[in-house]
């Protein structure tokens, strides 16, 4: 053994930086590659390969090859036999002349001969066939000794460690990027039942046709004016889309009466919030805000709203959003009692009603965007759509947005700033900002 | 002692008398980038005729395995196109290490 120590030092310094290799997650073909290079030069191999083993297919591809030449099989099969002798072999070298007897060896002894390849080591982690190491003669000409086949095995350890490491985290790609898949198509699933329910809600007032589906429309227009992200505009939309489903419950004749509904009728239609608050509690909504929504719609920030009479901030956001989307339809189609209003009328109600009714922030948000619109500085023409090129183009509409925009943004700004007073009374004594 | 200390040193291909011999002049540290570089320049000499492939290792201090899978590679290729391999100017360790290898066995050491 005395004799060996230079050869085993050079083989365990190859040992140590193949740990170091598989242990710096490089690129895995290169880690491999590079496997191989230690590997033959630890014993000084002439030829070898490392293939990884693909239990769906039972076939081992080859990842890395050195001196086998172009006619060596890149992807060599395996049959139940030769996986059962394989497992029950371990992580062990196996001679190519002696194991004759398996499949494995006759089908590739022409391959392996013209080769001159000499072991072949099952690389088994876990109880689990990951790879083979194929390994030709020894530049000595001698055979593998028994401590050479050791190392052998200690390094095809590492290597199979390797390639155990990029299997699973191949299987976590793929299941990762499965459960995406599903998770898109439930999201689809949800948005489509979402539309087909403000459809259904919309089916029961033949006068106010489409409105749910609008005022989902105009709700995802404020949240994006407002640069909410993707998901919170798309909880924006559902919960105007919903936001009138307690209507379901209410009589058809009310909710459709061509004139002012009565005291008594009016109290059955005001019931809808909480009903529809009811309705979509009982679902589990990928967004939490869509039945709060549902229910506090018709609240004022005056606190002369419905059903409870909340004040500002007592009011959820997302119900503020819908209320003014919500709002603005009705204003903007044909009732049965009362005809759409006059674009210009309409924004001059969002303007006096803000603070009142409506958060301003969210009018400003809303009528920047429709301005945005009618100057073209955006290629959208998601409000024409919704309101009509005539509607859209009334004269003096333009000065009345800007009129309204420049009386509402002080007030988001005083808001704004009563709203952050603390923080920003340390700001401005830090001096990270002036008022 | 080598008069270039640096460890990344690119091996040179010198013009050798005859047209069917080349001189490859490994670096300071026979590791994979710098010889798979001289594996690639061998190969390219084989390809193009050269019958004798000198590797000059008279700056190399360092071999690391990866080093000898190399130099295991070109000598199967110049075997495979029936070229002679000589090693030139080997230190002893290094000539120490070939040969408990059994690289020597396929190569002329001058």
């Amino acid at each position: 053994m005395l004799e060996q120590s230079p050869k085993l030092i050079h083989a365990f310094g190859a040992l140590a930086e193949l740990g170091q290799e598989v242990a710096n997650k490089n690129n895995f073909q290169e880690t491999i590659r590079t496997s191989l290079h230690l590997l033959s030069g630890a014993l000084g191999i002439m030829r070898g390969g490392v293939a990884r083993y693909s239990r769906y297919g039972r076939e081992l591809n080859m990842l890395a090859v050195r001196g086998l030449g172009d006619d060596f099989p890149l992807s060599l099969s395996v049959c139940v036999e030769d996986e059962r002798q394989f497992l029950t072999n371990g992580l062990n070298a196996i001679d190519a002349h002696a194991a004759r007897v398996l499949p494995f060896f006759q089908v590739y002894a022409t391959s392996f001969e013209r080769r001159r390849i000499e072991l072949f080591v099952p690389l088994i982690i876990r109880d689990e066939i990951v790879g083979g190491l194929f390994l030709g003669e020894k530049a000595t000409g001698e055979g593998y000794s028994s401590y050479e086949k050791e190392i052998i095995c200690a390094m095809g350890r590492h290597i199979g460690v390797a390639i155990s490491q990029r299997n699973l985290l191949a299987e976590i790609e793929r299941h990762s990027e499965e459960n995406r898949k599903l998770f898109d198509d439930l999201r689809r699933t949800y948005a489509d039942t979402v539309k087909a329910f403000a459809t259904a809600i919309d089916c029961k007032d033949k006068y106010t046709e489409g409105h749910s589906v609008r005022v989902g429309k105009y709700t995802e227009l404020i949240a994006t004016e407002l640069e909410w992200s993707p998901e919170q505009i798309e909880g924006a939309a559902t919960a105007g889309y919903l936001h009138d489903v307690g209507k379901l419950t209410v009589e058809r004749k009310i909710i459709n009466a061509p004139y002012r509904i009565n005291a008594k009728e009016s109290a059955e239609l005001n019931k809808h919030p909480t009903v529809g608050f009811e309705i979509l509690q009982a679902i589990h909504h990928p967004y939490t805000d869509v039945p709060l929504a549902a229910k506090y719609h018709h609240e004022r920030l005056d606190g002369r709203g419905y059903p409870d009479g909340l004040y500002d901030r007592e009011i959820p956001y997302i119900a503020k959003v819908v209320n003014l989307a919500d709002s603005f339809d009705a204003m903007t189609t044909d009732r049965p009692y009362k005809a759409r209003r006059p674009a210009i009328d309409v924004v001059d109600d969002l303007r006096r009603n803000a603070g009142k009714q409506f958060a301003p922030e969210l009018v400003v948000a809303f009528l920047r965007g429709v301005l945005r619109e009618l100057k073209s500085e955006t290629k959208d023409r998601r409000f024409r759509r919704l309101l009509g090129r005539e509607y859209m183009e009334a004269e003096g509409l333009m000065p009345a947005i800007s009129d309204a925009l420049n009386e509402l943004e002080p007030t988001t700004t005083l808001t704004y700033i009563a709203e952050h007073a603390t923080e920003l009374r340390t700001e401005v004594a830090e001096g990270r900002t002036s008022l | 002692m080598t008069e270039n200390l640096s460890f990344d040193t690119a091996p040179a291909v010198e013009p050798a008398s005859g047209p069917t011999k080349t001189v490859v002049v490994a670096g300071d540290y026979l590791n994979k980038l710098t010889g798979e570089k001289i594996e690639r320049e061998c190969k390219d000499k084989i390809d193009a005729g050269a019958r004798e492939i000198v590797v000059d290792f008279s700056q190399t201090d360092i071999i690391n395995s990866i080093g000898i899978s190399i130099l295991l590679g070109v000598i199967d290729n110049a075997q495979m196109a029936g070229a002679k391999v000589v090693f030139a100017d080997l230190k002893p360790e290094s000539a120490e290490l070939f040969d408990m290898l059994g690289l020597t066995k396929h190569v002329t050491i001058q």
